[in-house]
């Protein structure tokens, strides 16, 4: 019986030896972009609160390196569509000082809101910045997206 | 309790196994598959060029490319300093045409891919590009009525065969041209409209089969492309295809501490983008501001995607359209060049001012700030080991 314990006892001690090593690789291993990064949320107030705005590629997917359409989706907080909008778009890469490659234009209204986003190109990996000024009857409002590649 | 101790030293044996060969993270590996050949897409066609998959366009294109009787001195073509043994570079520092100029030959394995030409993207298709060394004085120096005429008597009928006939010289001038000399202008300027319209018709289609030829120049596979694809398969390398350790050192640098897999990125290892990474201006050349002096000359070649030479829709003009026109940052900005093939052609950069990869090296780690706008480099610290092994992986892009 003595043994039986002893083997228990050796068990119980590697499976503490175990996960001792494993939260020291998990707490030193460094974090991945996705936990410690900027909110890449697609739908947002604006900064003022007057309009809720969504970002979408035109395509669904984000590509890097071509020139691409978006679609930015402009509703009250009602949810009536914002139609009649100007929009201006500039942005960047923070972590790299530089600004947009492409300056994108809102191109054509598309309907109940929704305004095309032409000539976003991201060049590199890592996290943009997309930032849209927002006048419309309404009043005036922004908004920043992040879109980390 | 030896049995125990046994069993635990065991066990931490099977956990250490697996560290013994460098390993690289899923996202290294992710960044080093994006940067292999195999990733390349098909090249896309050129609309705005309905010549650019037209082989007889391209058999023409090639004849042009190495004719130098594309010159106004009869002495200069394209592989004059597109040397088609020396990845179509000439390894000067300047390029030396009928003159010399301000700036490095550029290389062309994959050219067709760019959506800007030049250093500074001062043109926007590969057709127009070919266009401006025709007529630069310090290149071919020729002009684009003389140009056409010799077209006409050199290569009449191939051309008629490609592009349909050939306009009626008579009664135009010898020499003509918008960018000539004054008497070069003036007789451009006596010309009708219907008469420039023609002769710029044959000087966009010249440019239309070199560019059909050139689309052929595309990058060879490398030591690091054989590396990659067997890291992506899980293939055990064999042969050139094994790295050393110093050049996986530099293969993690370049994608890790060096940042430069921030621009130089994909399978081209280009962003494709104009950047001011505080490269000095080359002595004794004139002053050199880069991409914002190049923003009105692209939008002012009557070649460009908006003008009437365009073969397709405006729709493939997105890059022009979409273009940055005045931003501080396109100040002493440059293109990004391709790193395929670079070790074996120095000197670097845009005026050729550094002569070895080393001092190429040197100076991103450096980071000095530009001569005019901002750099956007930040200071690396870079032992001599490090920088030693970036220039060894570097060289892999050639082997």
């Amino acid at each position: 019986m003595a043994s039986l314990w002893r083997y228990i006892l050796a068990g119980l001690g590697l499976a503490a030896l175990l996960a001792g090593i494993l939260a020291v690789v998990y707490l030193t291993a460094p974090r991945s972009p996705q936990s410690a990064g900027p909110d890449v949320s697609r739908t947002k107030q604006t900064d003022n609160g007057l309009f809720v705005a969504s970002l979408e590629p035109e395509r669904g997917v984000v590509r890097q390196g071509e020139l691409q359409s978006w679609r930015l989706t402009l509703k009250t907080k009602a949810g009536a569509p914002v139609e009649g909008a100007a929009i201006a778009i500039s942005g960047g890469m923070p972590q790299h000082n530089h600004g947009l490659p492409t300056s994108p234009q809102a191109s054509d209204y598309l309907g109940d809101g929704r305004y095309r986003i032409e000539g976003l190109k991201f060049t590199m990996s890592g996290w943009w910045q997309l930032h849209f000024a927002i006048s419309a009857t309404a009043g005036s409002d922004t908004v920043l997206f992040n879109v980390v590649l | 309790m030896t049995r125990l101790s046994r069993l635990v030293a065991l066990i931490l044996l099977a956990m250490s196994a697996g560290c013994g060969k460098p390993d690289f993270s899923d996202s290294d590996k992710r960044t080093i598959a994006s940067l292999a050949l195999n990733t390349l897409p098909a090249l896309k066609p050129d609309t705005t060029n309905r010549f650019a998959d037209v082989p007889a366009a391209a058999a023409l294109g090639s004849t042009l490319f190495f004719d130098q009787g594309m010159s106004g001195d009869g002495t200069v073509s394209c592989s004059t300093c597109h040397k088609i043994d020396r990845q179509f570079q000439d390894d000067l520092p300047q390029a030396v045409g009928v003159g010399r100029t301000n700036r490095r030959t550029m290389a062309l394995a994959g050219v067709a891919r760019d959506p800007w030409f030049f250093w500074d993207g001062r043109r926007d298709s590969l057709w127009a590009q070919a266009l401006a060394p025709l007529e630069n004085p310090l290149e071919q120096a020729g002009n684009r009525t003389a140009f056409a005429r010799y077209i006409k008597a050199r290569f009449g009928e191939r051309y008629e065969r490609i592009f349909g006939p050939l306009p009626d010289f008579a009664g135009l001038p010898l020499n003509a041209s918008p960018l000539g000399t004054d008497a070069e202008k003036a007789a451009w300027n006596s010309m009708s409209d219907a008469q420039r319209d023609a002769i710029n018709s044959v000087f966009a289609n010249i440019g239309k089969a070199i560019a059909a030829f050139e689309r052929s120049i595309e990058p060879a596979q490398t030591r690091f492309d054989r590396f990659a694809l067997d890291l992506a398969t899980g293939a055990e390398p064999k042969g050139d295809a094994i790295f050393s350790e110093q050049e996986i050192l530099g293969l993690k640098l370049f994608i890790g501490k060096g940042n430069c897999v921030t621009c130089h990125s994909g399978p081209r290892f280009t962003d494709n983008s104009f950047h001011n990474t505080g490269v000095p201006p080359a002595a004794g050349l004139p002053p050199d501001r880069g991409r914002i002096d190049a923003v009105a000359q692209v939008l002012g070649d009557p070649f460009n995607c908006f003008g009437a030479f365009r073969d397709g829709d405006a729709g493939a003009c997105g890059e022009l359209r979409f273009m940055v026109k005045d931003s501080p940052e396109l100040i002493r900005a440059y293109k990004t060049p391709s790193l395929r093939g670079a070790a074996t052609r120095p000197p670097y950069m845009h005026a050729g001012q550094f002569s070895s990869l080393d001092e190429v090296v040197g100076h991103y780690a450096k980071a000095s700030p530009s001569v005019e706008g901002a750099s956007e480099l930040h200071p690396l610290d870079l032992s001599d080991r490090e920088r030693a092994a970036l220039v060894a992986f570097l060289q892999t892009l050639s082997q």
